[in-house]
Parts: C-alpha cells; structure tokens; sequence
C-alpha cells in the first residue's frame, strides 16, 4: 500500500489551512453589502404597497364613497364598511375598518377605487406593541392620509402612465 | 519614604496596586476585545457587526456587560447550588490569576518567580475544573456532555501543549518568563526570536491552544449546533457572563502566552526600534487577530478528529520535536540556535 505522499504533504504543510485564510482575508476587505437599516433605507418602487391610506380631495372632502368595491374585492376580507347618507346627502361611510392583521398588502382595494380614495402608501413601518392598535379605523386611515399625501400624490403620479 | 515600598505595608500596597492595574486594563480591554472579535468575523462574513451602541458600536460589550448583570438568575431546580455558583466564580478568578506572571516589559511583571511556566500549567489545568463542575452542577444532560467532552479535549491538549514549551524551555533554560524572552534577544531583530528554530511548534502551539480554551474549530465543549451551550446551558446572566469572560480571558493569555514563548515579548522586531510594552501588546493583538480569523474561516472538528489529530499527530509531533531539540541543544548545532542559554550567558 503506497503511502498518498501528497495528501500527507497537504495536510501537514497545512494548505488548506493558508487556502482559507487567505480567502477570509480576501472576504474581510470586501465591502459590505449590509444596509444599515433603521439608519440607511432601501429605495422604494412607486407602485410600493405599505400602510394604508385615506385620501382627501384637495377641499378637504373624503374621497371615499362608500361604494364597497374594495371590501367586496379584499381577498382577505380585512376590509369592513358601513355607509349612510350624510346631512347634505351624499354618500359617505361612517364605518371604514381595516384589520391589518388580516391584510394580504395584494393591492387589490387600491385597483378597485374608483376615485382613489384607499391607497396604500410607502410606509413600512407601522410596528406596534399591541394587537389591538393593528385594527385601523377610519379616522387612523384618513390621519394616514393627511400624513402621506404628499408621497402617495407623488407615487401616483409616477405610476399613473402604467396603469 | 524611600523604603516604604519595599517591605511590609507598602509593599502588599503596591503588589495590590499593581494587581489591580493589571486585572482592571486587561477587563476593558477585553470589552474591545469582544467587540474586536465579532467585527472581524463580521467582516470575513462580509457583515458590518456590532455598530449602534456608541461610535461604531464600541460601546456595545458594555452593553452588553450591563444586559448580562441585570438579567435575572435562574438556578435549575436540581441543581447542586454551591458548585454551581462556584464554577463560574473559578472560570473567572483562574485566568485572571495567570497574568501574575506575564512579563510585559523588563521588571515590568507582579511576581518575577522562577517557575512561572510551571505556575502557568498549574493554575490552568485547573481551568477543566470549572466546566466540568458548572457541567455536573446543573444536573442536567447536555451541559454534562459538554463538560465531559471539555475535560477530555482539555486534558489532551494540554500534553502537546507542555510537550511544545519543554522545547522552548530547553532554548531558554529558565522556567522564568522573563528570562525567556531576554533569551531571544539578538542582533537580528525578529529573526532571532524564538518562532524561526522552532517554528513548526509555533503551529502546533497555536492550534493547541485554541483547543485548550475551546475556540472554534475546536469548539465542542460549546457546540452551539448539538449541546446548545455545552456546559453553559443551564447558566444565565451573571455566571454566565463570568464563564463567557473567563474564556475569553484565557484565549487573551494565550496571545501573551505565545507572543512570550516565541515571538519575543516586549522585544523590538527590527534592530534599532526601542523594546518595550507597546510589542508585547501590537504581538497580542496580532495573535488575537488569527485567533479570530480561525473562528470565521475553519469548520469545526468532529470529535473523533479532535482526539485523533490530539493524540496521534500533536503528541508524537511534539514529543519528537522534545528529542529533536535536546539533541540540537546538547551538541550546539545550527549555530547554537538551540541553546541559548549558552550564547546568552
């Protein structure tokens, strides 16, 4: 049986060894590709779908309708409204709720509105510490609205040759 | 007050002092230590590490220092609460101990005494006694399997390890770690130091002791995948923390350790430049440096490899390079590159 010289040389000139910390040295230099993330933020596609919203015209009147479209549409049922006639008789909901939750973040109650009404916009971050907080009303989805109209107007826009 | 210092009170006063010094710089530096450690694996894993708690997450072994402190202790029912609380109290003490006789400039060192190397065995060994008591104290099964695999890996290496520093004690003829290094100083700078005659020790020594304090790849008393935690499982904050500290600890000693024994101490690698503390630490922080390289780019051993490469390639290795350097030694071959103790006076 031949003794494998070269195995043996390999293993106690310990090349594998060197071969290695060569390449984590090769490794150690290399940029990171980490984002630094509460610090540093990945860009975001305009047709980005994140937090919902309730928009406004630029009066100041909700958008929404009432119509229901996005309720009947949501495949995840998170959506539930009631609606009655307002005093001066146009139609509005008085119960607009999303258990986010529920949500699926499909996309499909924005693609449904016929008037732009729900829209879900860029922010990501809506992390809370309780359950409870995740079931938006319509007064949180109109304050979302109110605080995002700039980016969403702009994402619109951005998209809208698309659509 | 000439004469304060050196009897009596002034005397315990200033070994005290000195004692302090040393155990208080060697902990902080050990927080960056820590820190170093995850960036570099970090960083070969092409990952930034800690970076949020202070300037570029220096700050973050304090952090978590601070965590591992107020975290809550919880003791297993079953277990045996004195030795359990005692085996990370000896984990901690047993490294710090050690430093006692690290030299880290001429007269620079708290006890000069002539058997340090032999000190220096004596206490460590002592070291298994932690993990196998935190093992069997916690009365539970995989912390037992981790202290009985740490014990037989410890053991083992420890042979090749005082095997390996018979040679450079034959070089240097002294167990004192001071004499040890004055024995490698030459004309040639770093080329007179003792890693060249003996450096195929120099690996073996290095792997050794990576196995002796449990580091990747020779990581099994740990086993994150299999035991979890190994020893330390049923340990939470503040004796765990001591363990985590006493391992890093030894690993730390184990730079000096081999920056001492081979590669000249506080001695100046380039004739001319002036010796002194700042080599012993640059030639530490190097070794720390593999020592962190190792852990990200070697994979860990299995347990059979473990005692094989132990005793049937480190021990015989060793035990021959013993022979092979007597013989050097007692006819002065190489030029006398082997004993030193001669040239040197």
């Amino acid at each position: 049986m031949a003794i494998p010289l070269d195995k043996a040389a390999r293993y106690f000139l310990l090349t594998d060894f060197f071969a290695g910390f060569w390449l984590g040295m090769r490794y150690f230099f290399r940029p990171k590709p980490t984002l630094n993330y509460p610090h540093e933020k990945g860009p975001l596609s305009p047709r980005f779908r994140g937090e919902h919203a309730l928009r406004r015209y630029p009066s100041g009147e909700e958008r929404c309708i009432a119509c229901k479209l996005c309720e009947a549409i949501c495949p995840a049922q998170a959506i539930t409204i009631d609606a009655e006639p307002r005093e001066d008789g146009s139609r509005r909901t008085t119960r607009y709720d999303i258990d986010m939750t529920k949500c699926i973040y499909c996309g499909f109650c924005q693609e449904a509105c016929p008037v732009d009404a729900i829209v879900e916009g860029p922010n990501f971050e809506f992390a809370t510490e309780s359950r409870e907080e995740l079931f938006y009303d319509k007064a949180k989805l109109l304050a979302n609205g109110d605080r995002w109209e700039a980016e969403i107007a702009r994402n619109l826009e951005l998209d809208a040759p698309y659509r | 007050m000439d004469g304060f210092f050196d009897a009596g009170f002034g005397l315990f006063l200033l070994i005290l002092a000195e004692c302090l010094l040393v155990t208080v710089l060697i902990l902080v530096a050990l927080a960056f230590l820590m820190y170093a450690d995850r960036k570099i694996w970090a960083a070969v894993q092409i990952r930034r590490g800690p970076n949020v708690v202070g300037p570029w997450g220096l700050l973050q072994s304090f952090a978590d220092f601070l965590k591992y402190i107020v975290k809550e202790v919880v003791v297993p029912s079953g277990a045996d609460k004195a030795v359990y609380f005692l085996a990370p109290m000896i984990s901690f003490v047993l490294p710090v101990i050690v430093w006692a006789v690290i030299p880290w400039a001429p007269g620079w060192v708290i006890s000069d005494m002539n058997v340090g190397i032999l000190f220096i065995f004596a206490i460590s060994s002592l070291h298994v006694y932690a993990i196998i008591t935190g093992g069997w104290a916690s009365n539970s099964k995989y912390p037992f399997l981790g202290a009985l695999r740490s014990a037989a890996q410890m053991i083992s290496y420890e042979v090749s390890l005082g095997l390996i520093i018979v040679g450079v004690l034959v070089s240097a003829g002294s167990l004192n770690l001071s004499r040890i290094v004055e024995a490698q100083a030459g004309d040639w700078g770093l080329f007179s130091w003792f890693w060249l005659p003996h450096l195929p020790m120099v690996f073996l020594f290095f792997f050794s002791s990576l196995a002796e304090t449990n580091r990747p790849p020779f990581d099994l008393p740990e086993a994150e995948s299999e035991l979890v935690a190994g020893y330390q499982v049923e340990y939470s904050s503040t004796p765990f923390l001591l363990f985590m500290i006493g391992e890093l600890m030894s690993v730390v000693f184990m730079c000096a350790l081999i920056s001492v024994l081979f590669f000249g101490g506080w001695l100046s690698p380039i004739p001319g430049l002036p010796d002194g503390v700042f080599w012993m630490v640059a030639k530490m922080a190097f070794f720390f440096f593999l020592f962190a390289m190792v852990k990200a780019i070697v994979p860990r051993y299995r347990y059979d490899q473990l005692m094989r490469i132990g005793w049937k390639v480190f021990l015989p290795l060793s035990l021959g390079w013993v022979a092979l350097v007597g013989l050097f030694a007692q006819y002065g071959l190489f030029w006398g590159a082997y004993q030193r103790w001669i040239v040197g006076g």
